[in-house]
């Protein structure tokens, strides 16, 4: 197992909304998260991540072994797609940016600002990024928001060919993306409301 | 860490106002001085010292609130706090890019302000070594604030009331050091101190704003 999540509980803005999470990736495997707006997708993406701790569980991941991809994608307005992704494979220590540059057929567009590029994009050079960070696990926020079919193409053969080398990949979504894959909806695991009204989450965001 | 100090630099020259835009406000501050209190040389000099620190602190301050805010605008700060960097290491690389597109402009060209001001002779020497002692801490101090602000929507204003207290005993040293090098007097103590509270700052403040910054990013 590359991923073990074990009984995970974790809160948004101090609000617990997720519990009992639990399910297991392995190395080839990747799983989808689905669940209506609000259930705790990119939450409990960002808690695997390492962003926020989880309230409750364990989660078991390689060190140093995570991705992350949210909603935003971190570029830099004023530099190249050249540079961006240059700047995170150096931060990765990983160096090599032309595959990336490939895989989501960024070559022409490699010397333009970030700022000049359109939204779809902007997404694809977002995405490029995970190859640079030469990570095993994948953490994929809504991935495919602004993306067109063909670029929709480009990331389904970027996260096969991903999975077939031994990465793995966990991925919130609303669309089919045709990657082989368990899906786990979240809304069986949503929170049940506190007895004491919710002031305890009240407590929570001061603690 | 390297690569983002660089990165750092690079987005302060390329979005403008990198180094221009500090060294420009420290230029209107000593330009006003005069018109606000007459051109009279002798209160200019007396005044010097102090005018030149405190242009020196509010410049910095000036850029402050960008150190971490655009990072977590365009989502940099969450995929930076998932990158193989410590968060310490983070603070310390902004900290550092900070400082070399303001501290170290200005105290580079501070002794042209000091003329403007009529600074003694001798100040000119310590006014340029007392800002190369004391931005780093001014530059490390700001970026805790900017770490402890960083969540807030409009935090430029409650970050500079957090900071420019933090700011007292730099300013205190390093305009009194400038002050006593200008009268010729013994400046040892003041140095040591004003180097005291950079030291202090840039060991213990890495850490403080990265805490600062994982509750931030919740």
């Amino acid at each position: 197992m590359i991923l073990n999540v074990q009984d995970v509980a974790c809160a948004r803005g101090g609000v617990r909304i997720l519990e009992a999470v639990s399910f297991s990736v392995a190395a080839g495997e990747a799983i989808v998260l689905r669940g209506p707006n609000g259930i705790g997708k990119s939450t409990l993406l960002r808690t695997l991540a390492g962003l926020q701790p989880p309230e409750e569980g364990r989660i078991e991941a390689p060190e140093d072994g995570l991705a992350y991809a949210g909603h935003l994608d971190g570029l830099k307005a004023v530099l190249s797609v050249r540079e961006n992704l240059r700047f995170w494979a150096d931060v990765f220590g990983t160096g090599d940016i032309a595959e990336a540059l490939e895989a989501f057929d960024l070559e022409e567009l490699a010397d333009r600002p970030a700022q000049n590029l359109s939204a779809g994009q902007k997404r694809r050079l977002g995405l490029a990024r995970l190859v640079v960070t030469g990570r095993p696990v994948w953490l994929l926020d809504e991935p495919t928001v602004s993306l067109d079919a063909a670029s929709t193409d480009l990331f389904r053969t970027l996260v096969v060919r991903h999975l077939s080398e031994g990465g793995a990949a966990v991925i919130a979504t609303h669309i089919e993306l045709g990657v082989t894959g368990e899906t786990l909806d979240l809304a069986p695991f949503r929170a049940r409301p506190s007895e004491d009204g919710g002031s305890g989450a009240f407590d929570e965001a001061f603690a | 860490m390297r690569s983002l100090i660089v990165r750092d630099i690079l987005l302060a020259v390329r979005a403008g106002g990198g180094f221009g835009l500090a060294l420009a406000f420290f230029l209107i501050v000593v330009v006003l001085v005069p018109f606000g209190v007459g051109p009279d040389t002798s209160v200019l000099g007396i005044l010097a010292p102090g005018v030149l620190w405190v242009g020196a602190l509010l410049a910095c301050l000036l850029s402050l609130d960008r150190i971490f805010a655009i990072d977590r605008e365009d989502g940099s700060l969450d995929l930076l706090a998932t990158a193989p960097i410590p968060l310490e290491g983070l603070v310390a690389a902004k900290a550092v890019a900070h400082w070399v597109t303001t501290g170290l402009p200005l105290a580079l060209s501070a002794p042209i302000f000091g003329l403007l001001l009529n600074l003694a002779p001798g100040g000119y020497l310590w006014l340029t070594v007392t800002l190369l002692v004391g931005t780093p801490a001014l530059s490390m101090i700001g970026a805790f604030g900017a770490a402890l602000t960083v969540g807030l929507k409009r935090g430029g204003l409650l970050l500079s009331l957090l900071v420019l207290p933090l700011y007292i005993p730099t300013l205190i040293f390093g305009a009194d050091v400038v002050r006593r090098g200008a009268e010729g007097l013994d400046v040892g103590p003041g140095l040591a101190l004003l180097a005291g509270v950079t030291a202090g700052s840039v060991a213990i403040l890495p850490f403080a704003a990265a805490a600062a910054l994982r509750v931030n990013l919740r």
